[in-house]
């Protein structure tokens, strides 16, 4: 069975309609990578996900509840699906451990020591664990972005949203994100990452999907989709003839 | 307790009104005019003027930003005879608007002006314009294009302030209502009236203050 | 007539001074704590109820505080009470300033980047626990030099009491000038006055505001 069904997706911004149709059935433990020019739609695809975005035609069932735009039914679609950002959006006023702990308590309301040890436990995870007091401001990049899946995975999710995670970083800390993206991947964790890391797409994920205006115009094995391009739009956006 | 509103006085009142309205709306324009061309004035003394100017310049503009408009009126209607300088209630009021506005726009023209990229001035020189010409041709009028609103916002300010010269008995519009009330005994309906003349003037002048800036600035905001 | 020595003149106006720095609390404080619930139903309100507040904000600072300030005399007074002029004076002076600042803290709320209300919702938050944990404590920050900044106006605003004959430094300034026939002296002295309340809170407002750039420079 699926864990994220998205079914004839249809999103539209005014007169644009951003998102055409969109039918992905993603599995529980898959890795896929979600490639495409920019201006494809991609993010809105995955904040439709997260319930940034409310659709105008079609379903997202996530692990058995269906996408609806009300409180209750968005905090429960939330709390199956974590979201990491390309811009980070650590909370600046909170330290790495606050930002981590914050949502278990208000949202789950557990208590602050249980919070703390996990928040510690979590970072520990993406090797930050001695960063618990610093703030946002005194972190690098690269750093930044560790706390903030350390913070979405304190909160339990089966699957993380990840909307290009590295772009905002410089090059020489990509590397530090990704190893952490990998052993999730590793570990079982049900990942949608928006990327242009081909390489690392190839490497680590379990299919890739080839956003072009709105559709799905390619998916399939990394192995294929990277290897025999069917599309000319995709030839063209990977480069090769 | 029922209270009637009466309303009926509106009609034979309407000369006296409409000569408040008429004074200040004088007031604002000739306040406005000369009040930002003091500011730019100043603004360019702070900015890049002669070194020991800068100082004076400062303390006036500390000083009107931190005594209230009353107190500045009165201080030029009453206090300046002391030193021999008399003038009639309306330049008085005029003088006060514009010494007040001078020093908002001063501030604020500055803030325009220190955000103009330090490779504007660069360029300025080395096509060999005088640090004035600079200022004048290239600085200028991206800085106002940039605190546009906020100077809008500020003139409007001083359009509202400028009811207290009724104080010195220049016959603006408050002038008008309070002379209309102390006749008809009807002074809540009255002074509701003006408060709404004065909304309308208010966004009357902002609009006339948009269109302004559109023709002033008619490409849009290069940042 | 008497004779008034310099020294009464300026002991006169301070005393006076004292009503111009109560009514200035009251109007800031009392402002404050109006302008926080304008700013909730502003923001966080029905459609309706913004419309409403929204058009408050707009009233009173469309509209000059001399006419509020006779609106607050002259209104109060249909209710067939005789209005002290302090009541008046405060209820106006309140209403004035939470328009001011109820404004001036939603530019503050606005001002904090969308990101945040997309990652605090992405973690299962609510709207109110978006605002008591993320929004507002950011907002605070970034609140506290404008809303120093605005105490300045307020002070200043206290001044067009006297005009309702509210006795502070201006209504003082003005009995001691009629007793003494010296305008310069007088005027000049309750400019300073004045500036002597004014100035430091201007200053510290700046102040303030640099450090903030400061701090979000190092981002
Ligand atoms: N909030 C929005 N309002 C209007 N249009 C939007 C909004 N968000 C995205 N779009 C439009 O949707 C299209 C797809 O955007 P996006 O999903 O961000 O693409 P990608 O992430 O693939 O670059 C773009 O044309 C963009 O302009
Ligand atoms: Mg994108």
């Amino acid at each position: 069975m699926s864990l994220i069904a998205i079914t004839e997706v249809k999103k539209r911004f005014g007169d644009n309609e951003v998102l055409k149709g969109i039918s992905i059935d993603i599995a529980p433990g898959e890795v896929v990578a979600i490639i495409g020019r920019s201006g494809s739609g991609k993010s809105t695809l995955l904040r439709c996900i997260n319930g940034l975005e409310t659709i105008d035609e079609g379903s997202i069932v996530v692990a058995g509840a269906q996408f609806l735009p009300d409180e209750v039914h968005l905090k429960a679609l939330r709390l199956k699906v974590g979201m990491i950002f390309q811009q980070f959006n650590l909370f600046p006023h909170l330290t790495a451990g606050g930002n981590v702990m914050l949502s278990q308590m208000v949202v789950k309301k557990v208590p602050k020591k249980d919070a703390e040890a996990v928040a510690r436990k979590m970072l520990d995870r993406v090797g930050l664990a001695h960063k618990f007091d610093a703030l946002p401001d005194e972190l690098s990049g690269g750093q930044q972005q560790r706390v903030a899946i350390a913070r979405a995975l304190a909160m339990q999710p089966m699957a993380l949203l990840c909307d290009e995670i590295t772009s905002a970083l410089d090059p020489e800390l990509v590397a530090e994100v990704l190893a952490v993206v990998k052993e999730l991947a590793a570990e079982g964790m049900t990942l949608v990452m928006v990327t242009h890391e081909m390489r690392f797409a190839r490497d680590v994920c379990s299919r890739v999907v080839f956003m072009h205006q709105g559709r799905v115009h390619e998916i399939g094995a990394p192995e294929d989709v990277f290897a025999n391009p069917r599309t000319p739009e995709l030839r063209q956006f990977l480069g090769v003839q | 307790m029922t209270y009637h509103f009466d309303f009926g006085w509106l009609i034979e009142s309407l000369p006296v009104l409409l000569k408040g309205i008429r004074i200040t709306v004088q007031l604002i324009l000739i306040g406005a005019v000369f009040g930002v061309a003091l500011g730019i004035a100043c603004a360019w003394v702070r900015a890049l003027g002669p070194k020991w100017l800068r100082p004076v310049v400062a303390t006036y503009v500390e000083l009107i930003r931190n005594t209230p408009f009353l107190i500045q009126l009165f201080f030029i209607f009453f206090g300046l005879p002391s030193l021999g300088i008399r003038m009639s209630e309306l330049t008085a009021a005029n003088l006060a608007m514009i010494v007040n506005l001078g020093a908002y726009s001063c501030e604020i023209i500055r803030a325009g002006i220190q955000a103009t990229p330090r490779g504007q001035f660069e360029a300025g020189a080395s096509l060999a314009m005088t640090p004035f010409q600079t200022f004048w041709y290239v600085v200028l009028v991206p800085a106002l294009q940039r605190i546009w609103p906020a100077l809008s916002s500020q003139i409007v300010i001083v359009m509202l302030g400028s009811a207290v010269v009724s104080q010195i008995a220049a016959e603006d519009l408050t002038f008008a209502a309070n002379f209309i009330q102390s006749r008809n005994f009807r002074a809540f309906e009255t002074y509701i009236v003006s408060t709404l003349i004065y909304l309308a003037l208010a966004i009357l002048l902002r609009q006339l203050l948009a269109g302004l800036g559109w023709m002033l600035f008619p490409r849009k905001a290069s940042r | 007539m008497t004779e008034f020595s310099f020294w009464d003149i300026l002991r006169n106006l301070l005393l006076a001074a004292r009503w111009t720095v109560v009514l200035s609390l009251v109007s800031f404080i009392g402002g404050g704590i109006v302008g926080a619930a304008l700013l909730f139903l502003r923001i966080g309100g029905r459609r309706g109820i913004q419309l409403l507040s929204r058009g408050y904000i707009q009233l009173f600072q469309g509209t000059p505080l001399l006419m509020q300030l006779f609106l607050a005399f002259f209104g109060l007074g249909l209710f067939g009470i005789d209005v002290p002029a302090w009541l008046a004076a405060c209820v106006a002076l309140v209403l004035w300033t939470a328009a001011f600042l109820a404004e001036i803290w939603r530019g503050c709320v606005e001002s904090i980047a969308k990101g945040q209300w997309e990652a605090s919702a992405s973690l299962g938050m609510g709207y109110l626990q978006q605002m008591r944990y993320v929004i507002l404590p950011q907002a605070l920050k970034v609140a506290v030099p404008p809303t120093v900044g605005f105490s300045v106006q307020v002070v200043k605003g206290t001044a067009l009491t006297s005009i309702i004959g509210f006795v502070e430094l201006s209504k003082a300034g003005s009995i001691v000038t009629n007793a003494t026939f010296q305008p310069f002296t007088v005027y000049g002295l309750v400019a300073l006055i004045y500036f002597a309340l004014c100035w430091p809170l201007s200053k510290s407002s700046q102040l303030l505001e640099r450090k903030l750039n400061v701090a979000h420079r190092n981002h």
